[in-house]
């Protein structure tokens, strides 16, 4: 799904666990809750806030 | 002429003797609409020009209303058929039909959730309503605000209070309304099924999509003609990418100010005459399983969508065939997210949402053409 990235919860290094809500996604105004997949810790983080991801774009690495 | 003879007199031209107990009591409808739309955010650009116009025309002597008066001029446009089509302009150029031209079978969704028109119609038949009366107390179903406004003051002016009500009303309760009825049809493993992406479609089929829409509807249900033209032509504004000026007028000052005069002609109806009457409370009750019915037939054909394609078909996303763009969609993703965090449902229910759009104007013209 296409939107706008309004906010990041996490940042390199920070733990995370599945289904935590780790970036917040805004389409159609409408707040959308993005979970992690997987359980780790945040390698990397490849968008930032106004930036407009498309499905299947990678938002982050979690390892 | 004594000093008191002339204080009576004074008294009996201020609205204070004139003002019945039933204007109070509409008076007091005009302040919840407000609040509601202010306090609690429902349909505010409607609720408060609504609420407002209740107010005046419940403030008894002015001539507001009267032959002449400054209401019954801004009237004019309700009762000509001409706001509900302007909106529909400012609608269209606001609307990506792109979701539904990318799975052009959920239009058939957009379609099951009128079911809620047909069957409240005979409900209401059945209450006692004539055909005209019926047909649009059941169009608060197809739940969009200006094809209610439009076939009510079409076919049964003096009931279009309640109805803009009702249909208003309902429109902003819709998150509240949808999901029980959705979880009491599905199972939790059909409400986490993940559908595939939605793909783009081409500049040529997005201009071409309005313009041939509008010529087949027109020759099918030639009295849908007026909210379906003007639906397509912003539209097409939109798509054509030539006329952004025109596309951004539409949808920005041309439907502000025609929803300005609208909700305040909208209001206007609210006398208590016909407003405070128990016919108000039944169409509210039936608006409501309007709404039920809808959102139900919609899952529904979800369900039968969900068995042909194998599973591929969410058919949570049925519910958002009950036009009310986005409120519907909006209800299934949260409801999808909930069965499963990871799935955005909200772009594949934006397919049989817009379609609903279409679906209720063409409902509206089939229900005309019924009560012709």
């Amino acid at each position: 799904m296409t939107g706008v990235v309004k906010e990041i919860k996490v940042g390199p290094g920070h733990t995370v666990e599945e289904g935590q809500v780790v970036l917040i996604m805004e389409a159609m105004k409408m707040d959308i809750d993005v979970p992690s997949p997987l359980a780790g810790i945040v390698a990397e983080v490849s968008v930032k806030p106004g930036d407009t991801v498309n499905a299947k774009q990678q938002l982050m690495v979690i390892h | 002429m004594s000093i008191l003879r002339i204080i009576a007199d004074f008294f009996t031209s201020t609205g204070f003797a004139a003002l019945s107990l039933g204007n109070i009591g509409m008076l007091a409808v005009g302040g919840l609409l407000i609040y509601l739309g202010i306090a609690r955010k429902y349909e505010p650009l409607l609720l408060i020009p609504i609420g407002f116009g209740a107010i005046l025309v419940n403030l008894p002597l002015s001539g507001i209303q009267e032959e002449g008066g400054l209401i019954w001029y801004i009237y004019f446009g309700i009762r000509s058929g001409i706001f509900p089509p302007l909106i529909f302009l400012g609608v269209g150029a606001m609307t990506d039909f792109g979701p539904l031209l990318s799975k052009p079978q959920t239009f058939l969704l957009g379609a099951a959730a009128q079911f809620g028109i047909f069957s409240t119609l005979l409900g209401a038949k059945a209450l006692g309503f004539d055909f005209a009366e019926a047909a649009s107390i059941a169009i608060i179903g197809g739940a969009d605000g200006p094809t209610a406004i439009y076939l009510t003051s079409r076919l049964a002016d003096h009931l279009l209070g309640p109805i803009a009500v009702a249909a208003y009303s309902y429109m902003a309760l819709v998150p509240i309304i949808q999901p029980p009825v959705i979880r009491a049809l599905t199972t939790k493993k059909e409400r986490m099924v993940v559908m595939s992406e939605v793909k783009p479609v081409s500049r040529r089929v997005r201009i071409l999509f309005p313009i041939l829409t509008t010529i087949a509807t027109a020759l099918l249900v030639p009295a849908a003609t007026p909210l379906i033209g003007m639906l397509m032509l912003g539209n097409l504004f939109r798509e054509a990418g030539v006329v952004d000026r025109l596309s951004k007028t539409a949808q920005n000052e041309l439907i502000n100010i025609v929803t300005i005069f609208l909700g305040v002609a909208v209001g206007s109806k609210m006398s208590a005459e016909e407003f405070l009457t128990l016919k108000t409370i039944m169409i509210i009750g039936l608006g409501l399983a309007a709404f039920m019915v809808g959102t139900a037939a919609g899952t529904l054909l979800g369900k039968l969508m969900y068995v042909i394609s194998k599973g591929k078909v969410n058919p949570m996303i049925g519910a958002a065939g009950v036009s009310a763009v986005p409120m519907a969609a909006r209800v299934v993703q949260k409801v999808g997210q909930k069965a499963n965090p990871g799935n955005f449902l909200l772009m594949n229910a934006m397919g049989p949402n817009v379609a609903g759009v279409i679906g209720s104007a063409i409902a509206a013209g089939v229900l005309l053409a019924l009560a012709g």
